[in-house]
């Protein structure tokens, strides 16, 4: 197993109310755990992944994600057993907009 | 002036006539008993003959490729073997005991690691890997077999054969051997007295046996909806968005992956909503694919020709016989070499999977240490530029390949994949692995199984890039670089050149086609797994017990 | 039909915390230990597995028509549904919450392989500490109702738990049996039981042959709205008995009879015609309502 951290400034997202969580921790897939965070124009991220030497990737799909969607003023942890790029942006997609889902 | 010298015409008569009479001289007539096989083998087959074995994609002449291996090598020797797959350990067999040294063939796949351990070792020259009708083709110009061995479902008193549902490559290779001299052993299921129809009379047939146990069969196009993936989803919709609807495809041949299953499972749900019921995926080459039940009960389907049969599909097939060939006995009829020319020249559109793909778009499915060959893709997945014919989707995309002024029409070749593999292997790369195995096996080329410039699309999670539209190599390379996301190559691109690629529409994303990612759901799916299948089918498709939870 | 095939939703296929969403009444399920709040395990931690917030299995309250229930459901997805120290925790936790509460029933949506085989004794602990307090809410007359339609079945452990319950309401799709195939298989051989054969699995483990023997209360669709009504519309039956010796010895007979009957068969079909279905080989591809009315026309 490997933990990963990273920030990456993004655009504020709409404080939501409640965490939102997708996905679920099995072969090929992640669970992700959006929660409120204390700096609005960031995007706090640790990653618990099953797939050891991926940090380039990982720094690759995140930073894409976080310049490309509005996840400021976000922490967001992710569990991971194995997951393709392509699930985990279709992951970090859903659950960004079920976190906003639940903004007021 | 010399007078010419003398020469006797007819020599392939004369040695097919002593043959014949050294099998007369074992006492069976016509129909071997299953315990005389070998000496059959032994009394009709030579040293350095050329010997067709016939191994399909499905169906096995299995017995008799078990009793040529069992043959006396001291006998049988220096056999030349024509066979468009190699997949029975008793393939291989023949070349590690002794019996054969040379084989030319399509498709090895299970047999590709020990097959390539042989040809490095030099125990085994490899004539030429060829698409299947490179081969055919061949069995009539100069690799015509001295003897056939093939595998039929029954043969009545008089030696007529019934193929069954999976006819395959029995007619070509029958028709190549039993008219240029050569005789013609078949292993039947059954014997019956009134065969359900001829599919060989038996004139072009010399021998039948009875096998001990019916003929091998490989569903090897059965996929279980249950393993297609939201990402898979989510790149058969932008296919059927941005290449089936824009081209108004409606002839055409799928691969066997689950890329393609997930878009022959969208047609009676994203596909119907998107108003495309019989505007597109009409006509097709293609085997009985279970997954392709919802959209022929949709009416999606109006016609399918096929390659082979599919282990469970029989009575489905026969009971649709509007949409499948049957005989006048109401079962399937299939036949590679006719399905293989209509996939080559009367589809507009291929669409299949690979594991690499280069920055050429060359698109290879060799791994190191396996030779694997290629099957019918390359042919279906080649632009032929013999076809003169014209449809719509073959004119558009001809016009965007040639411009408007075009004199001729271009094939959709369209390869689909994500862009990382299980453990993560990048299917986009700056080599693919096959020019490693062409330098380690000494082969002539390097096995590439969709040349780059037949390529028309890429389709992956990340969008598609329409090559069609390219203009310099650049492009080209940019715009697949443009779809191959984060894989080392993807990362490479220049991201300025793929944003104009993409104002130009040569990259387009799933936003760009209208496609909302997080609503590429295994909801849309028409069957999400084999039961639903058999629900469609009103159950008369009957799954192998391997593909039920039932 | 066909339409209601495409628009189905699969309750084999969903995950824990969809089937919870479609099994309640909308909107009513309040999760105890959300991710947020939980710890994943330890135990997978130190051996270097990612772990899952909620350790694998759900736990709340919510409504089912109205009344009130205390909900588990376990996540076959993750390491099989398998139990750990954690997971089982919370499962306890609730069960006992019940005999508190009195809620009008416990719903466990098993979906299971068993003990977590990472997390050893904690693991076997925490199963056995579940089997006890499913008995202490029964006792305290809380009914405890198994559904059992996920990809991993009720085995090992949980297959015990399983048949602890009051009742076991089940698809098709379900498994449930105490040695999952494969252990079978290794144990004592491919002879014994080929458990790459899917349909035999199915045969002998799968929700028919449970439904054909007695084992479950109801057999139900694979969907997600069948396990809904067939939950509440048993529950609405439903009276949890007092516990008692008279009704152990009388379920002790009737499983030394079932011994001695079909001890000897090999596969569900032999079972299937001593129980005098006369075409047994049919029964795979029956649908639920078939099943379900010949089964209601066998003798007794």
């Amino acid at each position: 197993m490997e933990t990963l951290d990273f920030r990456f400034t993004s655009t504020p997202a709409p404080r939501a109310s409640d965490p939102a969580l997708c996905g679920v921790v099995g072969s090929g897939n992640l669970e992700i755990l959006v929660q409120p965070g204390a700096e609005p124009a960031t995007c706090v991220l640790t990653i618990k992944t099953s797939a050891r030497g991926f940090g380039d990737t990982w720094r690759a799909v995140l930073g894409d994600f976080a310049a490309s969607h509005p996840a400021g003023g976000t922490v967001i942890a992710i569990n991971d057993m194995g997951a393709t790029p392509a699930v985990v942006t279709l992951r970090l997609a859903q659950a960004l907009a079920e976190y906003r889902g639940g903004a007021q | 002036m010399n007078a010419p010298l003398p020469r006797e015409w007819d020599t392939l008569r004369q040695s097919r006539a002593r043959r014949l009479e050294r099998a007369a001289s074992l006492g069976c007539g016509r129909e071997i008993p299953t315990d005389r096989i070998i000496d059959l083998l032994e009394a009709v087959i030579q040293p350095g003959d050329r010997v067709c074995l016939e191994g399909n994609n499905q169906k096995q002449a299995d017995f008799l490729a078990e009793s040529l291996a069992d043959c006396d090598p001291a006998r049988l020797h220096h056999l030349s073997m024509v066979q468009s797959v190699l997949a029975l350990p008793s393939h291989v067999d023949l070349f590690e005991r002794g019996l054969a040294n040379r084989l030319d063939f399509s498709f090895s796949g299970p047999q590709g690691a020990r097959l390539a351990k042989l040809v490095q070792e030099q125990r085994i020259e490899i004539g030429a890997i060829h698409t299947y009708l490179e081969l055919f083709g061949r069995y009539f110009l100069d690799l015509t077999p001295n003897v056939a061995l093939i595998a039929a479902q029954a043969a009545d008193a008089d030696g007529n054969l019934y193929l069954g549902p999976n006819t395959e490559d029995t007619p070509a290779i029958v028709e190549a051997t039993a008219f240029k001299g050569g005789i013609v052993i078949a292993q039947v299921n059954e014997r019956l007295d009134k065969l359900p129809r001829v599919d060989v009379p038996a004139d072009w047939v010399d021998f039948t046996v009875k096998a001990p146990r019916p003929n091998y069969i490989e569903p090897l196009f059965t996929r279980d909806p249950a393993q297609i993936t939201e990402v898979q989803v989510l790149m058969a919709m932008m296919a059927i968005k941005g290449i089936y609807a824009e081209y108004g495809v409606t002839r055409l041949n799928h691969g066997i992956g689950f890329d393609t299953a997930a878009i022959e499972l969208l047609l009676p749900t994203y596909a119907a909503d998107l108003g495309l019921k019989g505007k597109i995926c009409t006509h097709w080459a293609l085997n009985p694919h279970p997954t392709l039940i919802p959209a022929i009960e949709s009416g999606f389907v109006q016609s399918v020709h096929c390659f082979g049969s599919e282990v469970g599909m029989d009575n489905y097939v026969a009971a649709r016989s509007d949409v499948f060939f049957t005989g006048a006995d109401g079962s399937m009829r299939s036949n590679r070499a006719f399905s293989q020319t209509a996939g080559l020249y009367a589809c507009d559109m291929f669409i299949g999977s690979t594991l690499q793909m280069d920055m050429a778009g060359n698109s290879s499915t060799a791994t190191l240490g396996r030779i694997t060959g290629f099957g019918g893709a390359p042919n279906m997945g080649s632009d032929p530029h013999g076809r003169r014919h014209a449809s719509p989707a073959w004119l558009k995309a001809g016009r965007e390949a040639y411009g408007p002024n075009a004199t001729r029409g271009r094939k959709l070749v369209v390869q689909m994949v994500e862009t990382f593999r299980e453990h993560m292997a990048p299917v986009f790369v700056e080599e693919l692995d096959a020019w490693k195995l062409q330098k380690s096996m000494g082969a002539e080329l390097p096995p590439i199984m969709i040349y780059g410039d037949d390529v028309s699309h890429i389709v992956t999670e990340e969008g598609i890039a329409n090559l069609l539209l390219c203009r310099t190599p650049e492009e080209r390379e940019q715009a697949i670089r443009g779809v191959a996301g984060f894989t080392p190559v993807g990362m490479a691109r220049d991201k300025a050149m793929v944003e104009n690629l993409r104002d130009r529409g040569i990259v387009r994303r799933p936003e760009d086609l209208g496609i909302d990612p997080r609503l590429a759901s295994r909801d849309l799916l028409a069957a999400r797994s084999v039961k639903d299948l058999v629900r469609w089918s009103g159950g008369l498709y009957a799954p192998p017990s391997r593909f039920r939870n039932w | 039909m066909n339409h209601a095939l495409a628009s189905r939703h699969s309750w084999f296929e969903a995950s824990a915390r969809t089937r919870l969403a479609g099994l309640l009444d909308a909107g009513s399920f309040r999760e105890i230990l959300p991710p947020a709040e939980s710890q994943p395990s330890p135990h997978l931690a130190q051996l270097d597995l990612p772990g899952a917030f909620d350790d694998g299995v759900i736990v709340g309250g919510g409504r089912l028509s109205g009344q009130s229930v205390l909900v588990a459901a376990q996540e076959g997805q993750f390491m099989g549904g398998a139990v750990g120290e954690i997971h089982g925790a919370k499962i306890v936790g609730l069960l006992r919450r019940a005999v508190k509460e009195k809620p009008a029933a416990v719903l466990f949506l098993i979906d299971s392989g068993g003990v977590r085989l990472h997390e050893a004794n904690a693991g076997l602990i925490a199963i056995s500490e579940i089997m006890r307090a499913v008995l202490e809410a029964r006792a305290a007359g809380v009914p405890v109702i198994a559904l059992v339609g996920g990809s991993c079945g009720a085995f090992g452990g949980m297959g015990i738990v399983a048949k602890l319950c009051s009742a076991i309401l089940m698809s098709e799709e379900g498994r449930l049996a105490l040695s999952g195939p494969e252990v079978i298989e290794t144990v004592a051989g491919v002879e014994e039981f080929d458990a790459k054969d899917r349909a035999l699995v199915w045969r002998v483990t799968g929700g028919k042959h449970r439904y054909l023997m007695g084992d479950c209360a109801a057999l139900l669709e694979d969907d997600i709205a069948a396990f809904r009504n067939g939950a509440a519309e048993f529950l609405a039956a439903w009276h949890e008995p007092e516990p008692g010796l008279a009704c152990l010895r009388a379920r002790q007979s009737v499983l030394e009879k079932r011994l001695a009957a079909y001890a000897s068969y090999r596969d569900g079909l032999q079972v299937w015609a001593a129980l005098g279905i006369a075409q047994p080989e049919t029964v795979p591809m029956l649908d639920r309502d078939s099943l379900v009315a010949l089964k209601e026309g066998l003798p007794t």
